[in-house]
């Protein structure tokens, strides 16, 4: 953002009209709206990032807008990783990330390849039951979700959280479903004249072919499960079975005054966002995109 | 798996059985669990809305249509509603922005990918932490009350962002509209790419100004993907949930429908009352469903298939 006066130079030696005074106006006001906004977006984060290296005078003398003395006080992640249990939610978290999408791939590339694949009788009532599941919103159903889950004596257990995850995707599905309409069935049926079975069909030529869907239903989900605070803190309340979110829920009790605290686990918590978004920038555009339409 | 005994073999090889079992063997797991977790709680939902019950005991007392009459009759659960109103417009603004901003990254920008990744970074963050961090953000102060003064604004008149009745639910609008605009803008700005650049080039050399450029061959070409926005922004409007609660528990009026629903089952236990709210919500959430599949996806296919799929399933 430093770089703003340059940045307006080269617009202008870029853009050449006969009105060059509006032009240079409206890119003007291009680029001050664009760093208007972008410090908006970061001012809370910075704050918080501030926030997490000062010490607990020096977060009551200094204002919120100061930088800390040091930026190598750890305390606070200590502090925060050690007593605010935040080990233990990503523990747990990459237990149900890992379980979850294994099942959301298996169950989504199964149902995507025989709903797209073969024609049976029930096949459109089939369909019919996945479209219609996917227009409701699962959060209206949590009391009777809440009723199964605890009859079937998956309450306090990783379990809950993973069945429900892949039990009640239906996008992915529709992603993979999506992508196989897009490939020739030509392979497949080449494969049957060599008389392969369906199922080396699925494993050797269908599974390979759905990778690019593969990754995008990774990283939908990997953010959506990482990210989802609701399911864990109603079906697993037990403080072993803590996940990020809900470990980092709890900060609000103990530390509700800590806010050096409460920064350095807000820290925590979104370094492996941005690690993924500098790594995937383009996979997760597409996919954020084509996920969210689908919701 | 194929070379196992003869006799077996040739059964299998006939392959309208081997069909048959594949599909059973695929489809069943999905298909339990889609039963299990999505039809089954719709069922219960509904018998249970018709009852009174605190959701553990034994004892399930029929009483009709009393729980909607309830909803209906107390003004406290239809009065969250109205707070759906703040975010459907606070998501209205949150569109214009988007379009905005995913016009304007069209045009020669210097670090438009910077800007963009930082503009949509907040859609992924976990929203514990962006509900903490803004709780932060906001009190007594906190960063706003200090950037705010440092701005020339007197701290003593400075009203408290989340504890006034007044403010907080604009306040907490704002943050739902620093978290989603990105990704609103991200969607509109690759359908604003597929436009052709050579017909605003030639429009531009017409001397179309950049609002008509914008109004008359940009808008047209993204309609659909913006109708669908602002559907997306309604159904969100109703079922607003985790910042509100993450932020204030929906203490000093902030309270939401979804909040409110599960509240009153598991909270207060009354598991009749809740199921009522929940089939309402349904109700609600499928009308506006309807008014996407037919009047808006039903016109025309869009990039990203449900249509397509949706046309073919049918």
């Amino acid at each position: 953002m430093a770089g703003q006066s340059a940045v307006l130079k080269q617009g202008k030696s870029t853009r050449k009209t006969h009105k060059p005074f509006k032009t240079h106006f409206w890119q003007f006001v291009r680029y001050l709206s664009l760093i208007f906004i972008s410090f908006c977006t970061l001012l809370p984060l910075v704050t918080a990032f501030f926030g997490a290296f000062k010490t607990k005078t020096e977060f009551a003398t200094s204002n919120p807008l100061a930088l800390p003395k040091s930026f190598l006080n750890f305390d606070n992640f200590i502090e925060a990783f050690e007593k605010g249990k935040m080990l233990l939610g990503f523990g747990n978290t990459i237990i149900i990330l890992f379980f979850s999408l294994i099942a959301t791939i298996l169950t989504g590339t199964m149902t995507a390849y025989i709903l797209n694949r073969f024609r049976f009788p029930g096949r459109n009532l089939i369909n019919t039951l996945f479209l219609v599941a996917s227009l409701i919103p699962s959060i209206t159903m949590q009391m009777s979700v809440f009723q199964i889950i605890n009859k079937l004596g998956l309450f306090n257990t990783r379990l809950s959280t993973i069945i429900l995850y892949a039990g009640t995707d239906i996008i992915s599905i529709y992603i993979f479903i999506q992508f196989l309409e897009n490939i020739s069935t030509s392979l497949d049926e080449s494969a049957i004249m060599d008389g392969a079975s369906y199922f080396t069909i699925y494993r050797k030529i269908i599974l390979p072919l759905l990778k690019p869907a593969i990754v995008t239903v990774i990283i939908i989900k990997g953010v959506g499960y990482y990210n989802d605070f609701y399911t864990p803190y109603l079906y697993m309340p037990k403080t072993e079975l803590k996940t990020i979110s809900t470990a980092l829920f709890a900060f609000k009790g103990p530390y509700g005054s800590q806010w050096e605290i409460i920064c350095a686990g807000t820290i925590i918590t979104m370094i492996p966002t941005l690690i993924i978004f500098l790594l995937l920038q383009r996979q997760i555009y597409e996919g954020m995109t084509a996920g969210s339409v689908k919701e | 798996m194929e070379k196992t005994s003869n006799s077996f073999l040739d059964f299998f090889k006939k392959r309208k059985v081997q069909k048959s079992i594949i599909i059973v063997l695929f489809l069943t797991v999905p298909l339990v669990l889609l039963v299990l977790f999505t039809y089954v709680p719709l069922g219960d939902m509904v018998k249970y809305s018709f009852e009174k019950w605190n959701g553990t005991s034994k004892n399930h007392e029929f009483v009709g249509w009393d729980n909607y009459k309830t909803i209906f009759e107390r003004p406290e659960y239809l009065r969250v509603l109205k707070n759906s109103i703040y975010y459907f417009v606070g998501s209205i603004v949150q569109i214009i922005a988007a379009l905005y901003f995913a016009t304007i990254l069209n045009y020669k920008i210097k670090g438009a990918n910077i800007f963009k990744g930082i503009i949509f970074f907040p859609t992924l963050l976990n929203g514990v932490a962006v509900g903490l961090m803004f709780n932060y953000f906001y009190r007594g102060g906190g960063t706003l009350d200090t950037l705010l003064t440092a701005l020339g604004c007197d701290p003593e008149t400075l009203p408290l962002w989340l504890g006034d009745a007044a403010i907080v639910n604009y306040s907490l609008v704002l943050v739902s509209l620093w978290r989603y605009m990105g990704q609103n803008m991200v969607m509109f700005n690759g359908a604003i790419q597929s436009v052709s650049s050579e017909l605003i080039e030639a429009a531009s050399l017409d001397g179309a100004s950049k609002w008509q450029q914008f109004r008359y061959i940009i808008l047209p070409n993204i309609k659909t993907i913006v109708s669908l926005n602002i559907i997306l922004a309604v159904k969100g409007a109703i079922s607003v949930f985790e910042i509100p609660y993450i932020m204030t528990d929906g203490q000093n009026g902030s309270s939401t429908f979804v909040m409110k629903t599960l509240d009153t089952a598991f909270v207060s236990r009354k598991y009749g009352l809740a199921s009522a709210l929940g089939v309402v919500l349904l109700i609600f959430i499928m009308v506006v469903t309807f008014v996407q599949k037919y009047f808006i996806e039903g016109r025309e296919v869009d990039d990203y298939g449900r249509t397509k799929r949706g046309a073919k399933a049918r």
